[in-house]
């Protein structure tokens, strides 16, 4: 019999490999949640069976495999949670919560989407653009050329897919949202998504806003439960007066561009 | 044996079993309903209320340390009318006990909300002045022996239901505390809220809390949180509510055997949205191995050296 409750998920590790120096490719069966994830959404993992690393960690889904029920993630190793997490072994299995939180909004009247990701906020994109599979344009940012990682992957899709490097060890030089906005005066594109870090979002929201094209934003805060109960992970959020305080783990990741107030 | 006695009560009130979800940690229900049936517990304690609504913090409002969390929301919620008009009939679908969580900034402030849960249907008033979150009130009237006294007697004249007193343990003795809280009429005392902490980004050497300080809860706060319902139980004849990084049935009943009548669980919902229920599987478990016919019967029970 089927319950018609959620649950937290306990999925075999079938692949991991570190594929840039601390960054992670892990790969978990989960019938579960192939058959419900969305590109944007998360995943709240428990990475150790321990009590010192309490809190689960909010990761985002990079792909899905339907047939071989596969889920992929990314991820780099920041702190002692991540590090526990890319200790696990092949075979083992992860306690996963999810898929958690908003979807990418993925519609297919819009003429030439353009994905712009930045560092880890990379990673959650493949799984967007395997949706799309139309014409459309992406951009991606990393730190050096050691850090780049998934661009086959996105080039498999998108053989344009634009690698960015901000040392210009690799690629084009300099950020990403310089080639983005080349693109938007162009009139290239009719929607923007982005995920990375905040100066990022707030350049892509400005730009965005500027043109007049709508965006969706990716936002990460730290999170307690990551289902919408604790009010930790509070963000900004207009409203037609002022603003409120709404959550990432469950009103977001995904929000509209315009809808995000960035602190100054 | 095959069934073991799991009803406890809390003045009067009947819990079906002692687990109670920890105010702050499992909002009005809704999320945790995806995960199982809310019948399963003994009693809902809602997000703390206040008489406006509040937006809370600013973000960070989590930080994690050893074995525990510090979290700064500082009471975001929608305002105890919004509660009694769009979660109580929510909360009404299930068979369990319904508990409101308030704060105030003023000991008026607490009368008026009192009033206003008079005709609300919540099954107890669950009173916090231990939030170490919030600049004015909350805590303020939890640290000092007379204004607890106070503050308890005033609200207590506007309840239709059995007041409980939240204490905090940021105090030098809470046993004074209790019996302040008890001479002032309340019908039970709740601890432990959680305990002022802070941690610092020695990268950034910032701490990580925007509102720098929050409160620690989770494991780490448990063998503080036991000793502090030992030492209320011994001072004070009214039923305890014990809480402070239970995380299963065994925890529990440590808290039971301290002295409290029932059990909160907080922090727990966070790793485990099924926490609370393997809680009360934890417990049935126990009593059946050792053949405890009676929950009631361990309460307060532990044998001192
Ligand atoms: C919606 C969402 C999706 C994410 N997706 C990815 C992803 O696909 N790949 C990836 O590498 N990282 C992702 N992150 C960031 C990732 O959650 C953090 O790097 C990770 O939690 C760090 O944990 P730690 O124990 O290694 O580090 P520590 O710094 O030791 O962690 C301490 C605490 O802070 C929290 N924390 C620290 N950094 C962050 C952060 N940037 N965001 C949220 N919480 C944080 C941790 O969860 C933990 O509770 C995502 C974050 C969010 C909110
Ligand atoms: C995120 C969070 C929010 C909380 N909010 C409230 C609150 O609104 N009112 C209250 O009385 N206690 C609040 N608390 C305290 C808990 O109810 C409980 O007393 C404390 O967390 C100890 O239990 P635990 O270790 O099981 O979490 C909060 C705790 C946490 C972690
Ligand atoms: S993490 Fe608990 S509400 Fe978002």
């Amino acid at each position: 019999m089927i319950s018609i409750y959620k649950r937290p998920y306990l999925c075999t590790i079938v692949k991991k490999e570190e594929t840039a120096p601390g960054i992670f490719d892990m790969t978990i069966i989960s019938e579960e949640i192939t058959r419900q994830a969305k590109p944007g959404q998360f995943l709240n993992i428990r990475c150790a069976d321990t009590l010192s690393t309490l809190l689960r960690r909010p990761i985002s889904i990079c792909d899905i495999d339907k047939e071989k029920k596969e889920v992929r993630f990314v991820f780099q190793v920041k702190g002692e949670g991540t590090r526990l997490l890319a200790n696990r072994s092949l075979g083992e299995l992860l306690d996963v919560l999810g898929p958690l939180g908003t979807s990418f909004t993925v519609d297919n009247s819009f003429s030439r989407p353009a994905l712009i990701g930045g560092g880890i906020g990379v990673f959650p994109l493949l799984f967007l653009a395997n949706a799309y599979r139309s014409s459309m344009d992406v951009f991606l940012g990393f730190r050096t050329k050691e850090m780049v990682v998934l661009e086959q992957d996105f080039k498999r899709i998108c053989p344009d897919t634009v690698i960015a490097t901000d040392d210009g060890s690799y690629g084009v030089s300099g950020y990403v949202t310089r080639l983005l906005e080349e693109n938007i005066k162009q009139g290239k594109n009719d929607i923007v998504y982005a995920c990375g870090p905040e100066p990022m979002l707030k350049k892509v929201q400005s730009m965005c806003s500027a043109y007049g094209i709508p965006c969706q934003l990716s936002l990460e805060q730290r999170m307690g439960c990551g289902i919408g109960a604790c009010l930790v992970c509070a963000c900004k959020i207009r409203t037609p007066k002022a603003w409120e305080y709404k959550h990432v783990c469950k009103d977001g990741p995904v929000f509209w561009g315009n809808e995000v107030l960035f602190d100054e | 044996m095959n069934d073991a006695n799991m009803k406890v009560s809390i003045c009067g009130v009947e819990l079906k079993n002692p687990v109670i979800t920890a105010s702050g940690t499992f909002g009005f229900g809704r999320e945790y309903a995806e995960y199982y049936d809310l019948s399963r517990l003994g009693a809902i304690c809602v997000k703390g209320l206040t008489l406006n609504p509040r937006q809370g913090n600013r973000p960070p409002r989590i930080a994690e340390t050893p074995a525990g969390i510090l979290n700064s929301v500082g009471l975001q919620n929608p305002g105890v009318k919004h509660f009694i008009e769009h979660e109580i009939p929510f909360l009404k679908q299930f068979d369990t006990k319904i508990i409101a969580n308030i704060s105030g900034n003023t000991i008026e402030e607490y009368c008026r909300m009192a009033e206003i849960l008079y005709d609300s249907g919540v099954d107890l008033i669950e009173m916090n002045i231990s939030c170490p979150n919030v600049k004015q009130g909350g805590v303020a009237f939890g640290t000092k022996a007379d204004t607890v006294y106070h503050i308890t007697q005033e609200v207590k004249k506007y309840c239709r239901q059995p007041l409980i007193v939240k204490l905090s343990p940021n105090v030098t003795d809470i046993k004074e505390m209790a019996k302040a809280a008890q001479d002032g009429g309340a019908d039970a005392v709740s601890l432990i809220n959680t305990l002022l902490g802070m941690a610092i980004d020695i990268y950034t050497r910032r701490p990580v809390l925007a509102n720098n300080v929050g409160g620690l809860s989770g494991p780490a706060v448990k063998p503080i949180a036991v000793r502090m319902v030992w030492e209320v139980a011994s001072v004070v004849d009214i039923p305890i509510i014990g809480m402070g990084g239970i995380m299963n049935g065994e925890d529990a009943i440590e808290f039971m055997l301290a002295g409290a009548t029932a059990v909160a669980v907080g922090t727990a919902n966070f790793i485990d949205p099924l926490a609370c229920v393997k809680v009360v599987d934890g417990i049935r478990n126990y009593l059946l191995s050792y053949d405890i016919e009676d929950i009631n019967s361990i309460i307060g029970k532990v044998e001192l050296n």
